[in-house]
């Protein structure tokens, strides 16, 4: 006993005392591409510059004008607009189609996979793919993408659903999977309905599921740029009481046309964009919080 | 413990996402970005102590010739060269990303005055330079408050509408009748009223797809700018613009669409490949676009002699006079936070570009006419065309387009406006056409000086 105790300090002592050293080429990576960039991004977003090396501290003149922008207030509520939407249809669909799936039925497997697949195409290619399609479907009714809002915001919600279900679906699938047989025998022993075994047994069942993916729209959908790109570009951009708005342009697209204006704006841009982390780290960890709460320990 | 975990992870995702949009803008190597693009090193028999050339190319279509130029100049000089392409409508995040590095560019393009804003600083004053003396016109060139010459336009371009000459007989017409816009619409209508039995139109698509938009937010567009500039004797960005040509406008823009096989109701997904295919397929007569198409029609099976480029009339008085649009994007800035010895480097090399007799040449077969004396003249029919135009007297209509602030969003809020139009010609859509142009002009500037 004394013995084997022995051998064990004699392992792990060494290793304990040379953890900084194994630790540290992983951290200095974190620091050099991660902590500091993120750190100077902070700092240009209070300071005047075109490139980073010529920048000039103006203190908070830049969020003044950010939050003075328009065209920021309409991505914001885009953008908020657009999670809401695409995280109740993704995660609902994506739950729905994950159930149907882990019933016992032929070619399960293949419609996994089918449905799994859009998730493996880039948002740019799905965005000019899908543009074409819409136009396509609505030169026919005499119109096209980017006549209005609302195609080009309904066209930006089917695009993600179909790019995301795939993915979510398989998420719930492995959640479905992990509820014990034993469970879904005794509510029907019990005599529970399909609607109760539903509501009562398998959500809260699958909860950290549900977690995980209602952060993960969450996020996508706040991240969202590649697809938005390629779709419209923000498109249609009109002037609406005196200002430029595009009114398809959710934040992150925002933020890249802000720093494309001219050098006065990049500062604005970094601004906007510190804006965005504080508003999706708050949102993130909040909805984790929320949904955590209601998982069930097994 | 898994809780703190989650959380952590959670903070980690949306770190990344906050450092992705607050890191400076994306490194696009140019030569991985555009396949075409290469770099050429300096060859090992660098002499010490001397300067070395980065040249940021602005131009994708160039970049084989500069290439090619570079190693010729590392050849004969040893002179490190390296020529480095920004990929197609990346070049202001390209050049950017560049300066801020240590081996920053030397020699880097300037577009126009809003361009010149932006880089002032980091831009050499050449007006005593050798290079400044080979010049042998002024036109092109920028100039900074100071009056300093710090952009120098080394090529430049015309655009107006370019027809094939031998359809243009078919129809029964000829390239005489065309002088201004009455004449043009007469032919036009003509063409297009008998398109299905002469199995051609007037004019080929004028899509609004991004890949051709610029054809008429930007290079049509500028016909009421030109214009309104002359009579206003503008000669830099205005605060405000009047619209004064802008009936002008609509008529050559009615003409466009009316006159087409296109769908005026789809023309915003129309391409420019769509548009360009109708002409050289011998589907349409007419198709506006600039000298830089010549080597591209030619490739496309065109022949030189039934090409032709007359320029773009729409009803102004007087515009029987009227040459070709010219103008430049394309105007070379040494860095001025380099070190000398590079900066010297940079205009020797500039210097050989225009006037050694292999690179002069290959420069004007890649980039069409260049203002320099030395320089040979070009094979390009268009901008033959252009020449003989203001040889005959004829004026030149301005690129007032390059005064346009923050172009991009301008541009789009026209591009909007325009497709609404006509996919419903009614006055009140013309009306959100006037509006994008006027009132987003003053929106845009304040946007960019406020």
């Amino acid at each position: 006993m004394a013995k084997s105790k022995r051998s064990v300090n004699l392992v792990q002592r060494p290793i304990r005392r040379f953890a900084p050293i194994f630790i540290l080429p992983t951290f200095l990576a974190f620091v050099i591409g991660f902590v500091w960039p993120f750190l100077q991004g902070i700092y240009l977003s209070f300071c005047s510059f075109n490139t980073p090396k010529d920048a000039k501290w103006v203190g908070f003149s830049n969020y003044v004008k950010a939050f003075q922008d328009p065209g920021f207030a309409n991505a914001f509520w885009n953008t908020a607009a657009f999670a809401v939407v695409s995280i109740i249809l993704i995660n609902v669909v994506a739950f729905f189609i994950a159930f149907a799936l882990t019933q016992k039925m032929r070619g399960a497997n293949l419609f996994r996979t089918v449905f799994f697949m859009p998730n493996l195409i880039g948002g740019v290619v799905l965005g000019y793919i899908w543009s074409m399609i819409f136009d396509g479907i609505l030169k026919n009714y005499g119109t096209y993408l980017t006549a209005n809002g609302t195609y080009g915001f309904w066209g930006l919600v089917i695009l993600v659903a179909w790019q995301q279900i795939g993915y979510m679906m398989i998420i719930y699938i492995a959640g479905l999977q992990a509820i014990s047989e034993d469970m879904l025998e005794a509510a029907r022993m019990d005599g529970a309905t399909g609607r109760q075994t539903l509501f009562q047994v398998i959500i809260p069942n699958v909860m950290p599921s549900i977690t995980t993916c209602t952060f993960l729209t969450l996020t996508n959908s706040f991240k969202m740029f590649d697809q938005n790109l390629a779709l419209t570009g923000g498109l249609p951009s009109v002037i609406q009481d005196g200002a430029k708005v595009n009114i398809t342009e959710l934040l992150a697209l925002n933020i890249y046309s802000t720093y494309n204006i001219n050098k006065s704006w990049h500062g604005v841009a970094q601004a906007k964009a510190v804006i965005f982390f504080i508003l999706v780290a708050v949102l993130a960890i909040s909805q984790q919080a929320a949904t955590r709460r209601k998982e069930v320990q097994q | 413990m898994k809780k703190l975990i989650a959380m952590l992870l959670a903070l980690v995702m949306v770190l990344g996402l906050a450092a992705c949009g607050s890191s400076t803008p994306t490194e696009t190597e140019a030569p991985a970005a555009t396949g075409a693009a290469g770099e050429t090193q300096a060859a090992a028999n660098t002499p010490a102590g001397e300067g070395r050339v980065y040249y940021l190319n602005f131009k994708p279509e160039a970049d084989a010739a500069l290439q090619e130029l570079a190693a010729l100049y590392i050849e004969q000089t040893g002179v490190p060269v390296k020529v480095v392409t920004a990929a197609s409508g990346t070049y202001s995040d390209t050049l950017t990303a560049e300066m801020a590095k240590s081996e920053a560019p030397t020699v880097f393009n300037i577009g126009n005055m809003s361009g010149l804003k932006d880089w002032d600083e980091y831009a050499l004053d050449l007006t005593d330079t050798a290079l400044a003396g080979e010049l042998s016109t002024d036109d092109f060139n920028l100039y900074n408050e100071a009056g300093e010459l710090k952009a120098m336009g080394h090529c430049y371009e015309s655009f107006g509408i370019i027809v094939n000459t031998a359809l243009l007989e078919k129809a029964g017409h000829s390239l005489e009748e065309i002088t201004n816009f009455e004449t043009l619409k007469a032919v036009a209508d003509d063409i297009h009223a008998r398109s299905a039995e002469l199995g051609f139109d007037a004019f080929s698509a004028s899509g609004l797809d991004s890949s051709s938009s610029w054809r008429f937010s930007g290079h049509l567009a500028n016909m009421p700018l030109a214009y309104e500039f002359r009579d206003d004797g503008v000669v830099e960005q205005p605060a405000t613009i009047t619209g004064a040509y802008m009936d002008n406008f609509r008529s050559i823009w009615d003409l466009y669409i009316t006159d087409t096989s296109a769908d005026p109701k789809s023309l915003s997904t129309s391409t420019a490949d769509e548009s360009k295919a109708q002409f050289t397929e011998g589907k349409a007569v007419f198709y506006q676009n600039g000298t830089w198409e010549y080597a591209g029609l030619l490739e496309a099976g065109m022949n030189s002699e039934d090409l032709a480029m007359i320029p773009i009339y729409c009803g102004v008085e007087g515009e029987e006079e009227a040459g070709l649009c010219s103008g430049t994007e394309n105007c070379w800035a040494v860095n001025s936070q380099v070190s000398e010895a590079d900066q010297q480097a940079s205009l020797d090399f500039l210097y050989w570009l225009v006037t050694d007799e292999v690179a002069a040449q290959k420069m004007v077969d890649t980039l069409g006419a260049l203002p320099f004396k030395s320089a040979p003249e070009p094979t390009n029919v268009f901008l033959a065309d252009g020449n003989r135009m203001l040889e005959e007297g004829k004026y030149t209509v301005a690129w007032a387009f390059n005064h346009t602030p923050n172009v991009d969003s301008w541009r789009a809020t026209v591009v909007t406006a325009l497709a609404a139009y006509s996919a419903d010609p009614t006055d009140a859509n013309w009306e959100q056409v006037v509006s994008a142009f006027v009132d987003g002009w003053a929106i845009e500037y304040n946007m960019v000086n406020g």
